[in-house]
């Protein structure tokens, strides 16, 4: 098959809109699941804070302001067509695509006004880089000649809550269930509830946490589309609305708006777990090259 | 439903005392920012003695760190940060006359304590509600640490921002 050439200033230019747009708009399944949590809930303040919420998007978008001050650490996903090569400046031939994604990262933190949040080093002098660089970013090469790009901005707050944790092959859905419940009633208050939640089950230490976060790039109202982990993602939204953690933590039963479950096979001796917590500003936005 | 109560800052122990928590609370006068680097370095003042760079009696500080003002405007998104953060600072900044926080989440032990020893209040508002709030800043200034970028210490003009009082100085939470 000929190999389909994609333009280095094509990928600087998709990921500065992607920065910019997944800031200011948040996505319509997530707003309607505000709104539809919003008609459900019966605690009073909990209605008003959701309320809130609803009018934050629509103020965001009509009036371009941020969404959240925290416009988050950029994770960026890429799927590369194995028959996708991206061209490289004449004057610079030793950039690639990670120059070209970290490139469009901080034109659109520049140009969008959002808010630079990464510090170089994290435990020394943490002097902020002022770009957001360097991204994040998950590369897969996938069959086919296309790039799909797909940025997420995710919040500090919400990021310190998520957890992970080996448990025994032996160990139940119960088990498992009760420890991801848990972590969802420690993050509270303190994470920005409602929460979208992405467990990672399986995989090793580094794919669980990874899946986590590739679950929450889902549609909000879809399920696995294994049985037993679709119902048991019912089953964990159940539970933790029961916790009455609420939105902001101030009580009421919308703490989580979706828990979604990503699966990846693993040893005989591991059961690895993660969950990753997501704000109620749910902001992501993928393009297809 | 809970009561709503205007308050004009700088707080007074009276103002202070008529919070309970739970209450919701619309804050209107001067505040300051300031988050993790900015307590850290009044803390670090204070612990060698030195005069800080804002006279805290009665003041109101704001977890925030907004993203940069728009060509006109005051301020950009500016929604509170975690409280927890601030745990390890925030009763030493109370001791030196800091009346109100404002955040989001949970305050520790350390924290409820001096609230209720020095009569404060913590404030919650809405989290990831950046839009919608900055709509009740008026007017915005760096006034310390510029070095810090968004995690400077501003002073804010506030008119009826949104809270609910999450520790009152009774040792009472609304969580």
């Amino acid at each position: 098959m000929a190999t389909r050439t994609i333009q280095y200033e094509t990928v600087v230019e998709t990921v500065e809109r992607l920065c910019i747009e997944s800031c200011y708009e948040l996505p319509d399944d997530v707003l309607k699941a505000l709104k539809s949590a919003a008609d459900r809930e019966t605690d009073e303040r909990a209605k008003k804070i959701l309320g809130q919420l609803i009018e934050n998007a629509s103020l965001a978008q009509q009036e371009r302001i941020p969404l959240c001050q925290d416009t988050g650490l950029t994770v960026v996903f890429v799927e590369q067509g194995a028959d996708v090569t991206i061209s490289v400046p004449d004057d610079d031939p030793k950039l690639c695509i990670t120059d070209a994604i970290n490139e469009g990262v901080a034109k659109g933190y520049e140009n969008g006004l959002l808010r630079k949040s990464i510090v170089a080093e994290p435990l020394n002098e943490r002097t902020n880089t002022k770009t957001n660089t360097p991204a994040v970013i998950h590369y897969s090469i996938v069959p086919g000649d296309k790039l799909k790009i797909t940025v997420m901005a995710k919040g500090g707050g919400c990021e310190n809550k998520s957890r992970f944790k080996m448990f025994n092959p032996t160990d139940t859905k119960q088990t498992v269930s009760n420890w991801i419940i848990d972590v969802v009633r420690q993050a509270g208050a303190n994470a920005c509830p409602p929460f979208i939640i992405g467990v990672g089950l399986g995989g090793n230490f580094e794919t669980a946490c990874l899946i986590s976060k590739k679950a929450l790039l889902r549609n909000i109202d879809d399920h696995n589309p294994v049985q037993f982990y679709a119902e048991m993602e019912t089953e964990l939204l159940e539970k933790i609305n029961d916790l009455n953690v609420g939105p902001q933590g101030f009580g009421g039963n919308t703490t989580a708006l979706a828990v979604k479950i990503e699966t990846a096979p693993c040893h005989i001796a591991s059961l690895p777990v993660a969950v990753n917590i997501e704000c109620h500003s749910h902001r992501h936005k993928s393009q297809i090259l | 439903m809970s009561n709503v109560i205007r308050v004009n800052t700088p707080l007074s122990d009276d103002v202070v005392l008529s919070l309970r928590a739970g209450d919701e609370v619309l804050v209107s006068g001067v505040i300051y920012t300031g988050r993790d680097q900015a307590h850290k370095r009044l803390c670090e003042l204070l612990d060698a003695g030195k005069v800080l760079p804002i006279d805290l009696t009665g003041q109101v500080i704001y977890f925030v760190g907004p993203t940069p003002a728009a060509p006109g405007r005051v301020i950009g998104a500016a929604g509170p940060t975690t409280s927890s953060r601030m745990d390890a600072f925030s009763p030493k900044l109370i001791a030196a006359g800091l009346k109100g926080m404002i955040g989001k989440g949970y305050r520790g032990d350390e924290v409820r304590d001096a609230l209720k020893e020095y009569k404060a209040v913590h404030l919650a508002a809405t989290g990831g509600a950046g839009a919608l709030l900055s709509k009740c800043i008026v007017a915005s200034k760096i006034v310390a640490y510029a070095d810090l970028g968004t995690e400077a210490i501003r002073k804010l003009v506030v008119t009826d921002f949104p809270c609910v009082a999450a520790y009152d100085a009774y040792g009472g939470s609304v969580y």
